[in-house]
């Protein structure tokens, strides 16, 4: 055994490149962040809360704040959804349907966003594909207002952020012990009822992991909101994106940026805490 | 019988809605690749002819290409600067018991965490106050940063796996420390290095909220040129550029699935 002191010092060496380059490149322009949001005009003049009272104060700011958040909260859900069926299949087949199913989740998760956005425009379009078939088919009357929509958004960022939700769902399933839902069955219950009653629960962690991560990542996604969801739908990003190029006020976009991600990473935190609790309580039973 | 007419909804739910996921998760790729071979002007689906006649324009677009070559360039040193750090970083964390192992550990994996707006726009205002001209410099320091958590969670998970008795046989034979290190650690965490800078790599093309605040004129990205173009009209090319986009990525996702069964080490993640 070595000396402690010395193989604790060396083995922290080779760290300090990366902390002293996310001290200068991440830590301080955080710092500078904050400082700058707390100015009360653009000039730099005066220190206050004035931006956060600006930003509290202005229904259209707190609805395209809410809006964001909401959206996070819909995809997370749509993508929940689809990804326990998903899992269910997964775990239940064998090996070809399990090569399948996971080059279908690592396809979206590797494209380019730019690319998979483009896909959705092409698709939602107005000669797009689902309104050609609907109109082909006599479904439809005329062309469907689907891009720039609040529910093609929705569809396009489902689909984008699927994966994100279906892994750690299909690796709590995995982990699941077969011995527990076998005993159900083995007592006659049927198996949407040992879906809700075992696999459910006992998935929970991974679910709300997922959730988590959807509901972050479609909050902040800016090229799909963007284009997809078009100029008349405003949401956080954009928001803070035209307030700091196009309008320039500093220390306004500084102060949507803190308040944004505040908001998404209290959301974050405040869900994983409590459900932390909750699991805890379902191990104990 | 009750039983089983329930077992056959549930079954029946279960399979449309896989079915359903599964083809929303293709159709998109499987759109793209098929509209970039386009016969047409239009972005008609399905295309009215076939041909290569977009991805010739494609050759041709000087204003495409540029961004194009900007952004591997920028991804390049920015996925070997964050693999580079990155992993010396994870090396020296994965076994540390200290205490500020754990918060540097916190640290590192915080981009993850934050917007990336509200992170692009932090350097910008820092770069503004200290009067640094944007550059691809700035750049690549930009997307240095969001590529480290990457890097930091697969080669520590890889290094986790790491068996020290091997470094420790290795030192008490006689081996140098940086011997040991190129022989035995290296080979040994390769998978978790690969995959990291695979997804580093992808990370860093595909990254639009930090460049939006950090590219200056002159070094425009790929992704970034693709959202204006897109912002404006419907641009065939832009297929095109996409098909090159998913092929490569097909490509560059078989080599490092040969080189680090990247798949596992995404799917364990």
């Amino acid at each position: 055994m070595t000396p402690a002191s010395t193989s604790t010092s060396r083995q922290m060496l080779p760290v300090v490149p990366l902390a002293a380059l996310f001290f200068a490149a991440f830590v301080l322009p955080l710092i500078a962040l904050v400082v700058i949001s707390l100015f009360r005009t653009p000039q730099f003049a005066e220190l206050s809360l004035a931006q956060y009272l600006r930003f509290f104060s202005d229904p259209f700011s707190l609805k395209v704040l809410t809006d964001t958040l909401w959206l996070g909260a819909e995809v997370a859900l749509a993508t929940l959804i689809l990804a326990y069926p998903l899992a269910l299949v997964y775990v239940a087949s064998g090996p070809f349907m399990r090569t399948l199913i996971t080059f279908l989740i690592m396809l979206p998760l590797l494209t380019s966003t730019v690319v998979r956005t483009f896909a959705w425009i092409v698709i939602l379009g107005r000669d797009g594909i689902v309104n050609s078939a609907m109109l082909s088919l006599g479904l439809w009357q005329a062309p469907a207002r689907l891009l720039y929509s609040w529910e093609g958004m929705v569809l396009a960022l489902t689909q984008i952020q699927l994966p994100l939700m279906a892994l750690p769902v299909i690796n709590s399933l995995l982990r699941l012990d077969g011995n527990l839902t076998r005993a159900a069955e083995g007592l006659g219950a049927s198996r949407a009822r040992i879906f809700i009653t075992v696999i459910l629960p006992l998935t929970l962690p991974g679910a709300i992991a997922g959730w988590l991560l959807v509901f972050a990542a479609a909050a902040t996604a800016f090229i799909t909101q963007t284009l997809v969801g078009g100029g008349r739908i405003i949401l956080m990003p954009s928001y803070i994106y035209q307030q700091a190029v196009g309008v320039q006020d500093w220390p306004f976009s500084a102060a949507l940026s803190l308040t944004f991600t505040l908001a998404v990473t209290g959301i974050v935190f405040a869900i994983g805490a409590l459900s932390r609790r909750y699991v805890r309580g379902v191990d104990a039973a | 019988m009750q039983r089983s007419l329930v077992d056959r909804i549930y079954s029946t739910v279960v399979g449309t809605i896989t079915s359903f996921g599964m083809l929303l998760l293709l159709a998109p790729t499987l759109v793209v690749l098929m509209i970039s071979f386009t016969g047409g002007i239009t972005l008609k689906f399905p295309p009215p002819s076939w041909s290569l006649r977009w991805y010739v324009e494609l050759l041709q677009s000087q204003e495409i290409i540029e961004p194009a070559l900007t952004s591997l360039k920028v991804a390049a040193i920015a996925t070997i600067l964050s693999a580079v750090l990155g992993g010396a970083a994870a090396l020296g964390l994965a076994r540390s018991k200290l205490k500020i192992a754990r918060v540097l550990d916190a640290l590192f994996m915080s981009p993850m965490v934050l917007p990336a707006m509200a992170f692009g726009l932090s350097l910008l205002l820092v770069f503004n106050l200290l009067g640094i001209r944007l550059s691809a410099a700035t750049l690549v320091l930009g997307h240095t940063i969001i590529c480290v958590p990457f890097v930091i969670r697969m080669v520590g998970a890889s290094v986790q796996q790491l068996n020290p008795v091997l470094i420790t046989c290795s030192l008490s034979l006689g081996a140098s420390r940086w011997y040991t290190f190129r022989r035995v650690t290296l080979p040994l965490i390769r998978r978790g290095i690969v995959a990291s800078c695979f997804v580093a790599f992808l990370t860093s093309f595909d990254n639009v909220p930090v460049s939006l605040f950090l590219a200056d004129a002159r070094t425009e990205v790929l992704p970034i040129k693709l959202w204006a173009i897109l912002e404006g009209s419907l641009d065939v090319r832009v297929a095109a550029v996409s098909g090159v986009i998913v092929l490569l990525t097909l490509a560059g996702l078989v080599c490092a699935e040969i080189f680090g069964g990247v798949s596992r080490q995404i799917g364990s993640r």
